[in-house]
């Protein structure tokens, strides 16, 4: 098993005609994604490789049975993508695209949810089991079927993690990149309860960063209720202070939010944090 | 983006916000002639993009034209927080009753904007913040429902003691929200929001920072755009595309993605290395974000050896190979440089680099290693 896709996931990409869309549309299909079709609104009719494009994620989701979607258009169209596909009832959403205006995410996170759709992302790699369907733009060959879990706030950083998991003979059971904007659709309290439920998922690695606090309401969450080994890595701890939003966010923080705060945190959930990725699967090791 | 507080009141003043009247002057002379102008007790405010400028000895009360001219010229040769003053504003000394705090700002952890007021506003509110946090009052608000009038006015009656400053607080919440959702903000803050004379209440000081993102919706808000708030090579590699910030010490650091580039520097200094910059050439990069990277990293002197560490994914490794060779050919680099790439197009990327002559490594803790004994081994010699 896996959590939220697998080998059945029927996934539409909108923006398929874009450098990116196309590219990572095509690299999907090579990791043996069921990509049923593509959106991008003027070039109904044509298709990518066989795979048919349509104007619409309605029109996609009258021909097809679709499961998720993946979102590749730039950022000013971004927040309508999102909430076509929402419209149209599809019930994953991942968004790729980067530099969605925040308001506009705020508005979007409860308008998905409405709808009764999952948003994973903005400004994320998608997420990807293994050997069974990839929703994103993580490369080829990194990946392994296996029993780990990986929950992600960045993009390259995730590669990093699982290419170590992956050569140390760990392979990951569902990878989710949740996106490094302030407003994302899924976060990592979800995610870490959907792993724990998980039969074929043993272990969980956690990445964050420095920023906000949702490692720290992570770290409570672990310690509360979860039976599964977890490991976390932080990125940042050598950031210099200084970088932050007036009076107002040191308020909002009461002080949280630095690597040490989110360091201290998971230690005392009983967390191992690793200095550096490729300690990350000893330190899952001793754990399973 | 960030604005100074002459700014910040001037986008108050459009939405009637009520804020005393301001001048600004770069000399001390011209501060002279604000203070003149207004006539009796002036206070000048240094205008920095920085907090704590109070603290910093930025802010000094005049009586006469000529102590706001000595008072500016002080202010005017400041360094706060490493940043040079180069302009004062000026304004009425009001007779303050009582410092109120007003902030909106935007909160991941409940997703919801967050209004915070406090009865104790002013320069230690972030100390009030730590030690008694109840003492700060917040109204979630979600853009979709807007400021709830009945929530805010039970609020409003337990912080301010009369219906007269009641009424006008509310109006300045409800005008201060409707800033904060139309210009895209992520924080806007008066503190001290300021009782006076008369039953008055003022925005003795503003703060405004605007969503990156959302900039190109407001094309307006281009005359705020202060040149200062970047350094010369962080303005340079906006304009490329690039996410740049510098750094004191001396490896030059190319990593696509924020949350690898940050744990690269992370690593850096755990071998014992110092990173020159941070640098994130971002998704889909083409060769050109790659030979102007390198063109930023080099232009710094301090830099004595460049790491670069890419894990392909939307970015792809011959991208980057192709931008490295690019370099070679039109940029004389006369320090060694570390290759690290992997992920999409590797091999493509990885023999492009072979081919003349680089050595690419695939561990990213070899590669960080392999920079730091080229430092040392420099420093050596």
């Amino acid at each position: 098993m896996s959590i939220l896709i697998d080998s059945n996931t029927n996934v539409i990409v909108q923006g398929i005609t874009g450098r990116d869309g196309s590219f990572h549309a095509r690299t999907m299909l090579a990791d043996g994604t069921n990509v049923v079709a593509g959106v991008t609104p003027g070039k109904g009719g044509s298709d990518l490789d066989g795979v048919p494009v349509y104007n619409s994620v309605a029109e996609a989701q009258g021909a097809h049975r679709v499961d998720a979607t993946v979102i590749f258009v730039p950022a000013k169209f971004a927040s309508q993508a999102i909430r076509e596909a929402a419209d149209a009832g599809v019930t994953l959403i991942a968004c790729i695209t980067e530099g969605v205006p925040v308001l506009e995410m705020l508005e979007n996170y409860y308008y998905v949810r409405e709808k009764g759709a999952r948003l994973i992302g903005p400004n994320c790699p998608g997420l990807i089991s293994p050997g069974k369907c990839k929703i994103g733009i993580m490369p080829l060959r990194i990946h392994e079927p296996g029993k780990i879990g990986v929950i992600s706030r960045s993009g390259t950083l995730t590669y990093e993690v699982v290419y170590n998991l992956t050569t140390s003979g760990l392979g990951q059971s569902t990878c989710v990149g949740i996106g490094g904007d302030p407003i994302i659709g899924t976060g990592f309290i979800e995610l870490l309860e959907m792993f724990e439920h998980d039969p074929d998922t043993e272990g969980v690695v956690l990445i964050g960063e420095i920023g906000g606090e949702d490692e720290e309401a992570a770290a409570e969450h672990i310690r509360a209720r979860m039976s599964k080994p977890v490991v976390a890595f932080i990125s940042g701890r050598s950031a210099p202070p200084g970088k932050r939003m007036g009076h107002a966010g040191a308020i909002i923080s009461g002080g949280r939010g630095t690597a040490e705060a989110k360091v201290r945190a998971f230690n005392e959930a009983g967390v191992a944090v690793a200095q550096k990725p490729d300690e990350i699967p000893g330190l899952m090791k001793e754990r399973l | 983006m960030k604005i100074h507080e002459y700014q910040a009141k001037e986008l108050f003043g459009e939405y009637g916000i009520p804020v005393q009247a301001q001048e600004t002057a770069t000399e001390p002379q011209a501060a002279r002639q604000a203070a003149e102008r207004f006539g009796g007790e002036v206070v000048i405010k240094a205008q920095v993009l920085v907090g704590g400028r109070g603290k910093a000895g930025g802010v000094k009360l005049a009586a006469s034209g000529e102590e706001a001219e000595r008072k500016a010229g002080e202010i005017l040769a400041l360094q706060i927080k490493d940043l040079p003053v180069e302009r004062v504003l000026i304004a009425p000394a009001a007779e303050i009753q009582q410092e109120y705090y007003l902030g909106l700002i935007l909160d991941r952890g409940s997703k919801t904007i967050v209004l915070m007021i406090s009865a104790e506003g002013g320069v230690d509110i972030e100390e009030l913040a730590a030690t008694s946090p109840e003492k700060i009052r917040q109204l979630p608000i979600k853009p979709v429902d807007g400021v709830e009038v009945g929530a805010l006015r039970k609020l409003l009656a337990e912080i301010f003691p009369s219906p007269q400053l009641q009424k006008q607080a509310e109006e300045t919440v409800e005008k201060l929200y409707r800033l904060f959702i139309e210009n895209d903000c992520s924080l806007v803050e008066i503190n001290p929001y300021a009782k006076v004379d008369g039953e008055q209440l003022l925005a003795l000081d503003a703060k405004i920072n605007f969503d990156d993102n959302a900039l190109y919706k407001h094309p307006e808000l281009e005359r705020f755009k202060n040149p200062e708030e970047y350094s010369a090579d962080e303005i340079e590699a906006r304009r490329h595309g690039l996410s740049f910030v510098s750094l004191d010490g001396d490896i030059g650091c190319i990593v696509n993605g924020a949350g690898l580039a940050m744990a690269t520097l992370d690593i850096v200094k755990l071998y014992g290395g110092n990173p020159a910059n941070f640098l994130d050439v971002g998704g889909s990069s083409s060769p050109e974000k790659v030979l102007n990277a390198l063109r930023i990293i080099l232009g710094n002197p301090k830099v004595k050896a460049i790491l670069i560490n890419i894990f392909g994914g939307i970015t792809r490794c011959d991208d980057i190979a192709n931008g490295i060779l690019m370099a070679m050919d039109q940029i004389e680099i006369k320090v060694p440089m570390v290759i690290r790439l992997i992920g999409t197009n590797d091999v493509e990327g990885r023999k492009l680099l072979t081919e003349r002559g680089f050595q690419v490594a695939e561990q990213l803790s070899d590669a960080v290693a392999q920079v730091v004994r080229q430092v040392e081994g420099g420093a050596a010699q």
